[in-house]
């Protein structure tokens, strides 16, 4: 069951909290075992038997007192010492260099890198690499959480948040927005795709390419409707120029889609990237995600596989 | 030894004679018009329990909307407005106004006076949190119910942007009503504490749930107060657009996390501090012998007071507060757990050497003393705030809190409402359906609220309307439903035991477990005027000292040390 969750992590950080988390079942249990054990004790012993009169009065002792009082002080003396060691390894407290931002939206994650590329919803990492990731939002309160790396953050708009992310192994890290930030809250999910360092970069460099010209009659015709529909006032296509006005510094409303057929799924995990759930979505984004800013541009099916064949191909 | 409690002259006139009426009335008028404390708290303790039943079908619902992954049962919209209502409801029209319709009831008969210290006031305390609790609910029909959660963060409750519907709007003056109320009745109880105690009946010869209420008037009026000025500042961000928490303006998200919890933290203990108070009261009771440890018990409680008031923070772990208030946060939190620790050892040794019947509201207390502490455990895990940084907002959470409030205070109530019954209606509760009761309650409770600790960690978010089929996260949530219904059950039969024992009891006496404090010197049910005269206060325990006067505490050193 535990496979993956926060007591299976798969970072130094996750590892660290791993430990304190069991530390302290471990020693709370061995604290408060005596109260259910006491009671199995008590409970049959002393039971109510007929024609039995009332026990003695008496009205507490000192010492046990003063025993269950010390007991758990010290015992949270080592807790706090242990707080403390986790902490430092765990989150920064500010970060000086930024390798990485992390933007939330109502409802998806926007993933900003320093050489300009930007994701949605599936962020790639290198793996053996501590990264110093720099957490805003851009309307309500998020909070990015991956469960086997580490702890999470919250995205406070008008504010930013420091947290470290890392992985050991390659693989992928399921993840998702936690502080309730609206209707589309469910779906708000996300995927850490942790990879070694040589296949990260070329994944860095690919995303860094404009978006691939549309090739096939039906591409060019869904390129012509992405540009006549006012889609890029919303979603960016880096390198078409249907969107040249729109700078690096415009506000983005929704995911840059530049490289969309190379994300596994969209819409924040409420559907696996595929042309025929691409085809459900173009219909009706709401009946899909209920509450998604997407409007829906009442498509003619004709019009909406011309489009899926074209945003399939931006890979 | 001080008999002469009471100040010669005393701040608030005796209730000689009855209040002025209009009328002499009956039927319904004469619940509409009453001004005496018993009334007003039966009047309490049904509305809340009628607002439980509203919170447990909110409850039920996103229980049936989360049984299967991809349910389209509920929209996130419907379930938005449900999880916010449940939360709200449980929160500020059931285990507050509950407690307090028992610190109402109760506290005048156990200090040995006839009626609160401001009858009137009492009165007006309820009818706000009655129409409060109403105007909550009305919201439904007048444009939709709110839907920010129950501690509504801004800015997503504070913009129009974000919150289209009106909900926020009732949630802010509802609630504020609610409050207002609450601060009333707060008062009320103060002063009847600390100026209607019968002769006799010293600070440090209060029972324990007389102890536990006065503190926790304490506290709402230290945390009350705040919530309603977060209310203002919603309210006025909403309606008049005074970005407090607009960010574009300069506005503060966290400022309202810090109001919000400055109020929210205690408000965990005005939930748990009366209901402490009871399992002070029961467990003697069944135990047959005095609380180990009263000082202890009644000093923790102090000193849980004052150090809840410096717990805020650790609600804000996740938001940024930086390392240095994380560290103050988590050392305060950390704290408060030697005091809870000291009250939970002293109620289990108050089993040593005892002779225990085991009746139904003796076993929600036993519940209530492991149930509670599990929920104790997993908080000091989230005083240890890395651990926090993982848990915060996943369901790790909602089990926590759910055996805090539902395994601690709800369990403690009802133990309380099984011991206090035969003296409220005069006969005496099924102990059959009782068992039955609490054995669905007690299965249902655990299988409904353990597994959520482990979709926690495997990494349920709270608040989604659905999730994706990860592995285990349908079983385990299915488990969860099926206890739901489980407890929904017990709450059925509870419904059938209190009304089958109300029409046919047996027939309860006036101090039917033999018991130890004032109230049971009262007829079952206490007459309008409670007392005719107060029995002598000598000890902890005057109708013990009544009942068993070769043995009475006052006789015994050991006993009066120091009272």
């Amino acid at each position: 069951m535990f496979s993956h969750s926060v007591l299976n992590p798969m970072s130094p950080q996750g590892q660290a909290i791993s430990n304190l988390f069991i530390f302290l079942m471990i020693a709370a249990g061995a604290l408060f075992a005596g109260l259910p054990l006491t009671l199995a004790y008590t409970l049959p012993k002393y039971r109510h038997r007929p024609g039995q009169g009332d026990p003695p009065q008496t009205y507490g002792v000192l010492k046990m007192e003063l025993v269950w009082t010390t007991i758990p002080i010290l015992l949270l003396i080592g807790v706090f010492g242990a707080t403390i060691s986790t902490m430092r390894i765990a989150q920064p407290n500010a970060i000086k260099t930024v390798d990485l931002t992390v933007i939330g939206h109502q409802w998806w994650w926007e993933y900003r890198y320093p050489n300009g590329v930007v994701a949605a919803n599936i962020l790639h990492i290198p793996t053996g690499r501590r990264l110093n990731v720099a957490l805003k939002s851009a309307d309500v309160i998020h909070s990015f959480w991956v469960p086997e790396l580490n702890g999470k953050m919250d995205a406070v708009p008008g504010q930013t948040n420091s947290l470290w992310l890392e992985a050991d192994k390659p693989g992928i890290y399921e993840g998702a927005c936690v502080e309730f930030c609206g209707t589309g809250h469910a779906w708000m999910r996300l995927s850490v795709v942790a990879q070694p360092p040589a296949q990260f970069d070329a994944w860095l460099r690919q995303q860094a390419r404009p978006a691939r010209q549309p090739s096939t009659a039906m591409q060019k015709a869904g390129a012509r409707l992405f540009a006549q529909y006012a889609c890029a006032s919303c979603h960016l296509l880096r390198g078409r120029p249907s969107n040249t006005h729109l700078g690096s510094k415009a506000v983005v409303i929704a995911p840059d889609l530049t490289h969309f057929a190379s994300r596994p799924f969209f819409g924040g995990g409420v559907l696996d990237n595929t042309p025929a759930n691409l085809v459900t979505w173009l219909h009706d984004p709401n009946l899909v995600k209920q509450g998604v800013h997407m409007p829906n541009f009442q498509l003619t099916p004709s019009q909406i596989h011309e489009l899926t064949a074209y945003l399939e191909s931006l890979t | 030894m001080n008999t002469a409690a009471r100040p010669s002259t005393p701040l608030i006139p005796e209730l000689d004679t009855p209040l002025p009426r209009v009328t002499d009335p009956t039927g319904l008028l004469k619940w509409i018009g009453s001004v005496d404390h018993k009334q007003i708290g039966i009047m309490y303790m049904v509305t809340s329990f009628v607002f439980f039943l509203f919170g447990g079908v909110e409850a039920l619902l996103m229980r049936l909307q989360l049984s299967q992954p991809r349910f389209s049962f509920l929209t996130p919209q419907d379930y938005d407005q449900i999880f916010t209502m449940h939360g709200t409801t449980m929160i500020f029209l059931v285990i507050m106004p509950m407690l307090i319709g028992f610190a109402i009831y109760f506290v005048p008969l156990m200090i040995g006076a006839n009626d609160i210290a401001f009858p009137r006031f009492n009165a007006l305390s309820y009818w706000l949190f009655l129409f409060g609790g109403l105007l909550l609910y009305y919201s439904f029909i007048g444009g939709g119910a709110p839907d920010a959660g129950w501690f509504a963060y801004a800015p997503l409750s504070s913009e129009f942007n974000f919150t289209a519907n009106a909900g926020m709007n009732y949630w802010g003056v509802s609630l504020a009503a609610t409050g207002i109320g609450t601060i009333g009745s707060a008062v009320n109880l103060m002063v009847t504490i600390w100026t209607l105690r019968a002769p006799g009946m010293t600070l440090r010869r209060l029972p324990l749930f007389v102890w536990m209420v006065m503190l926790n008037n304490v506290l709402i009026l230290a945390a009350l107060p705040a919530l309603n000025s977060t209310f203002v500042m919603v309210l006025f961000d909403r309606l008049l657009h005074a970005n407090f928490f607009h960010v574009p303006s300069g506005g503060q998200p966290l400022l309202y996390q810090h109001s919000f919890w400055s109020f929210g933290h205690p408000e965990v203990y005005i939930m748990i501090l009366p209901a402490w108070g009871m399992i002070s009261e029961v467990i003697p009771v069944f135990a047959r012998r005095p609380i180990f440890g009263y000082n202890f018990v009644a000093g923790a409680t102090v000193a849980i007071l004052l150090l809840s008031l410096l717990v805020w923070g650790h609600h804000m772990f996740t938001a940024g507060m930086g390392q240095t208030l994380d560290i103050a946060f988590g050392i305060s939190s950390m704290m408060i757990a030697v005091p809870t620790g000291i009250k939970v050892f002293n109620w289990t040794y108050t089993t040593w050497k005892a002779s225990i019947h085991f009746t139904t509201s003796m076993l929600f207390a036993l519940a209530f003393l492991l149930q509670f502490t599990i929920g104790g455990v997993t908080g000091v895990m989230f005083a240890s705030f890395p651990v926090d940084w993982q848990m915060e907002d996943s369901y790790f959470v909602i089990a926590h809190l759910h055996y805090v409030l539902m395994g601690g205070s709800a369990f403690a109530l009802w133990a309380g409402i099984y011991y206090w019954f035969p003296k409220i209606t005069g006969r005496m509760m099924d102990e059959r359906l009782g068992r039955w009761n609490f054995a669905l309650a007690f299965i249902g409770f655990n299988v409904a609220f353990m597994p959520q600790h482990f979709l926690g960690m495997i990494g349920m978010a709270r608040r989604i309307y659905t999730y994706p089929d990860l592995p285990y996260w349908h079983l385990l949530n299915l488990i969860s439903s099926i206890g739901a219904a489980v407890l929904a059950i017990a709450v059925l039969v509870f419904i059938w035991n209190l009304i089958y024992s109300y029409l046919h009891g047996r027939v309860a006496g006036d101090n039917p477990w033999d018991a130890f404090t004032l109230e049971w010197a009262t007829a079952s049910p206490p007459a309008v005027h409670s007392f005719e005269q107060v029995p002598p206060v000598r000890s902890r325990r005057p109708i013990w000292d009544l009942n068993h006067p070769d043995r009475a505490d006052w006789k015994n050193p050991e006993a009066v040390r120091g009272i």
